[in-house]
């Protein structure tokens, strides 16, 4: 019962959390907004960018969690916690790493024109789903490695006793984990890529790019048109469940059943075909994510060495307690939301616009609070709140899992709630929620959604100091601190997703 | 489970650290965002008036005008600086601004400016910068602009997020006028990408991605007076550039209108003007040429100055932006 209760408090705080804000934004308003002519291009756009980013991170994802579960080699660990580095990168930095590779001026095209090759243009729908696989396909590379990992040793060692093809044993192992993850993993990029606003117009090369988000941003900024920025906001939201119900849909949530939790040797894959491919696999992929990451690190370091000025380290350090606060809520928070209802209200959570949020969550507090001393707070909660999904899509399938495999055994045995949480629960879920509250931390470090209306001068958080350095001229320092930004969330990243792993063979 | 716990204990230390308050009368003045770092010109602002008006000025940075309009006249602002004059029309309607009483014969301004409400501080005019170690000759004109290769690469703003790049789509207008679709078409070729701010722009021409970024005419002297390179400059069109001027107001609601009269005639004051050149690398609004920095005589200034007023700019601005979003989405 109390577990129940809890489940829908925390559903409820989530409800309340999304719906509030824009109830709040349209009663201000007195009504929903009108339909513009540009409106209906900018909701296309937006849809299909969001449907090719979720396809292709989450199909190339596929082999690349593939080979990594199956391959040992130096460096591996390392390898895997560095590939969540893009994630959580703010997108301004994203963005010029990316363009320093791919951009016209950038590596691939100086190669490419010393061996007298044709020049690429970043610039178009393109370079949206290019920017967007780099910020995703990590995400959903370690989604479905977890779930990799996560498959008993014992099923392994069948699959080889009874000698299935390589192919047999996709059919028989391996698809039914994609087919239980990989719809999750999609919804949640789609979802995440529909709010997509600076990546898109950047690298989308100009107003075709144009998404639902940019609207909202000129709507609501520009001609302070309240009811239309709703609207816009209902129709992300409305976008968002259609794409979370159809995954929830697809997905089944049947596990492996139990295994013995050890770790066993694994004889697939073992000819020199496999091998060469999943190398190239993971070479590409590192390739992809890391070499636009060490151009970040390269630009960064004199403008960190220069010291990077009193203002960022102080927003530094507000960057990192807000993310530890995200953190411990969010974990707190998504432990009883672990369940089929949770994640899609998660999912739709994520869909609304930040600027709407914000605006939002200005007008109710503002009655009762100043809202200049809720800048960290806000941050916090709702920081925690976008991390929701990422959280219990890591966690949810594992939780499941557990109850599933091990539900008898709790009756059996007539295990009290302290002792099924603490002996079977927690050690059982222990790697993925190290991931889901690394993944947390270091997207609360990277996130400025919503402090426009609630900044504080003396309350900046890392990703608004980059920005203020940058519109102060300070380019080489706002690289550095960007580069501090980096170093922290990767740190904090690696910090918890190693915790969860302590002791774990892999 | 401790956590939560702190998470409780931050959000109360946050609240409570906040109360601090000095026993002067507080000033609270609302800046756009980037006025407020230690490398903007709010903390000078601070100083320079603190040592004058034996008061406490608070900056709160962020969204002005749409902060302004959702707190109405419960707002606490005294006063708002930093507008565009993009906004002015939709602040004015709104009533909650109050005249300004401060006296406009002191002003520089390369145009006539009769506002009573909206008080300029600097300004600055678009223009398009480039590196003179890369472009040997940069266009003359507007039109050399338009006729320039294709390969030229161009990054700008977007009208609908980023004041710069509206300005932008203005001066394409006040330029080319009905034919400013014409113009786009030739332009489009050349433009690399649309960024929605300054930032990010200027970011990708410092990193040369772009061999020409739309910025402002004052933009060499960032580069002249604090890094010593003078080899950024901004190509000067004789067809006239927009002129962009940075506004502050006083808020009618004020609980300090003592304080906010004062700092408002503060503003346009020798110390202010003396240090906004440097402080907000804009051109000061009452300051005659030879008091300028060094660094701002060198500058290139166009001698055709094209701005449009708030209400001619409000008509305006729909079908400039469609003229651009047009001929760039083809």
């Amino acid at each position: 019962m109390a577990q129940r209760a809890l489940s829908i408090s925390a559903g409820l705080a989530l409800a309340i959390l999304t719906l509030g804000p824009i109830a709040a934004v349209l009663i201000r308003a007195g009504g929903l907004g009108s339909f513009r002519p540009g409106d209906f291009e900018a909701l296309q756009f937006t849809v299909w960018q969001a449907l090719l980013s979720g396809f292709f991170s989450t199909l190339l994802a596929i082999p690349v969690a593939r080979a990594l579960a199956r391959r040992q080699f130096f460096g591996r660990r390392l390898l895997i916690s560095l590939l969540g580095a893009p994630f959580i990168l703010p997108v301004i930095v994203a963005v010029m790493g990316l363009i320093a590779v791919f951009g016209q001026n950038g590596i691939l095209n100086s190669g490419l024109a010393a061996f007298g090759g044709p020049r690429l243009d970043i610039y178009g729908l393109h370079g949206v789903v290019l920017a967007h696989v780099f910020f995703n396909l990590p995400l959903a590379t370690r989604m479905l490695l977890q779930a990799w990992l996560a498959i008993p040793a014992e099923r392994f060692r069948l699959a080889a006793s009874l000698g299935l093809t390589p192919w047999g044993q996709f059919l028989t192992l391996e698809w039914p984990l994609i087919r239980r993850i990989a719809p999750g993993a999609f919804a949640v990029i789609f979802v995440i890529c529909l709010t997509s606003f600076a990546v898109a117009l950047t690298l989308g090369g100009g107003p075709r790019a144009t998404t639902v988000e940019l609207a909202i941003y000129q709507a609501m900024r520009f001609d302070f048109d309240l009811g239309r920025a709703a609207m816009l906001a209902l129709m992300q939201l409305g976008l968002a469940t259609v794409a979370g119900l159809i995954a929830l849909k697809l997905a089944p949530s049947q596990g492996f059943g139990v295994g013995r939790g050890r770790q066993v040797p694994r004889w697939d894959g073992r000819s020199t075909m496999a091998r060469t491919f999943d190398m190239i696999w993971i070479f590409l992929a590192a390739a992809f994510l890391l070499v636009p990451l060490a151009l970040v690190v390269l630009k960064g370091m004199p403008g960190l060495f220069a010291g990077a000025g009193q203002g960022t380290w102080t927003a530094a350090k507000h960057s990192v307690l807000v993310a530890l606060a995200s953190t411990a809520l969010s974990m707190v928070w998504a432990l009883p939301l672990a369940n089929r209802k949770g994640e899609l209200l998660s999912v739709a959570a994520i869909a609304i616009s930040p600027l709407v949020i914000g605006t939002g969550l200005f007008l109710i507090l503002r009655p009762f609070v100043n809202p200049f001393t809720m800048a960290l707070p806000v941050t916090t909660v709702v920081n925690a709140m976008m991390a929701l999904p990422f959280a219990l899509r890591i966690l949810r399938p594992e939780a499941e899992a557990v109850e599933h495999d091990f539900g008898r055994l709790r009756q059996t045995l007539r295990l009290t709630t302290w002792a099924w949480f603490t002996r079977v629960w927690l050690p059982r879920l222990r790697r993925p929620m190290g991931f889901a509250a690394g993944l947390t931390a270091a997207l609360a470090m990277g996130d400025l959604g919503v402090i426009a209306l609630f900044a504080d001068p003396d309350r900046a958080t890392l990703p608004l100091q980059v920005y203020r350095l940058m519109g102060a001229y300070q380019m080489e320092a706002a690289a550095g601190a960007a580069l501090l930004l980096l170093i922290l969330s990767f740190g904090l990243f690696w910090l918890f997703d190693r915790g969860g792993r302590a002791g774990a063979d892999t | 489970m401790k956590t939560p716990m702190k998470a409780f204990t931050f959000a109360a230390g946050c609240l409570s650290a906040s109360f601090a308050l000095a026993d002067a009368p507080v000033l609270t003045v609302y800046a756009p965002d980037y006025f407020v770092s230690e490398w903007g010109p709010g903390p000078k602002i601070e100083e320079l008036f603190e040592a004058k008006c034996n008061c406490d000025l608070q900056f709160k940075p962020g969204d002005l005008l749409p902060r302004v309009l959702l707190e109405g006249d419960k707002t606490e602002a005294d006063i708002v600086i930093g507008l565009n004059t993009d906004v002015t029309k939709k602040a004015r309607e709104s009533g909650l601004f109050a005249t300004h009483n401060v006296a406009l014969d002191g002003l520089t301004l390369p145009l006539d400016w009769t506002d009573d409400t909206f008080l300029p501080f600097n300004y600055g005019h678009t223009a398009f910068i480039y590196d003179t170690t890369k472009i040997e000759t940069a266009p003359a004109s507007f039109d050399d602009l338009l006729n320039a290769p294709d390969d030229l690469r161009l990054v700008i703003q977007d009208p609908r997020s980023s004041i710069s790049g509206l300005a932008l789509v203005l001066w394409v207008n006040a330029v080319y006028g009905d034919k400013a679709a014409d113009a786009w078409a030739k332009l489009a070729p050349k433009i690399v990408t649309v960024t929605r701010g300054w930032s990010e722009s200027y970011g990708m021409f410092t990193d040369g991605e772009a061999d020409m970024v739309l910025s402002y005419t004052t933009s060499p002297a960032y580069h002249i007076i604090a890094e010593g390179d003078e080899t950024k400059k901004a190509a000067i069109f004789p067809e006239g550039h927009y002129f962009m001027v940075e506004l502050a107001a006083k808020v009618a609601s004020t609980d300090q209108p003592e304080l906010a009269d004062k700092f408002m005639e503060f503003v346009l004051g020798q110390d202010f003007q003396g240090m906004i050149a440097t402080g907000n690398w804009s051109i000061p609004a009452a300051l005659p040429k030879d008091q300028w920095p060094d660094g701002f005589q060198k500058l290139d200034l166009p001698e055709k100055v094209l701005f449009y007023d708030e209400t001619e700019a409000a008509a305006l601005r729909d079908t400039a932006i469609e003229a651009w979003r047009s001929a760039l989405s083809q």
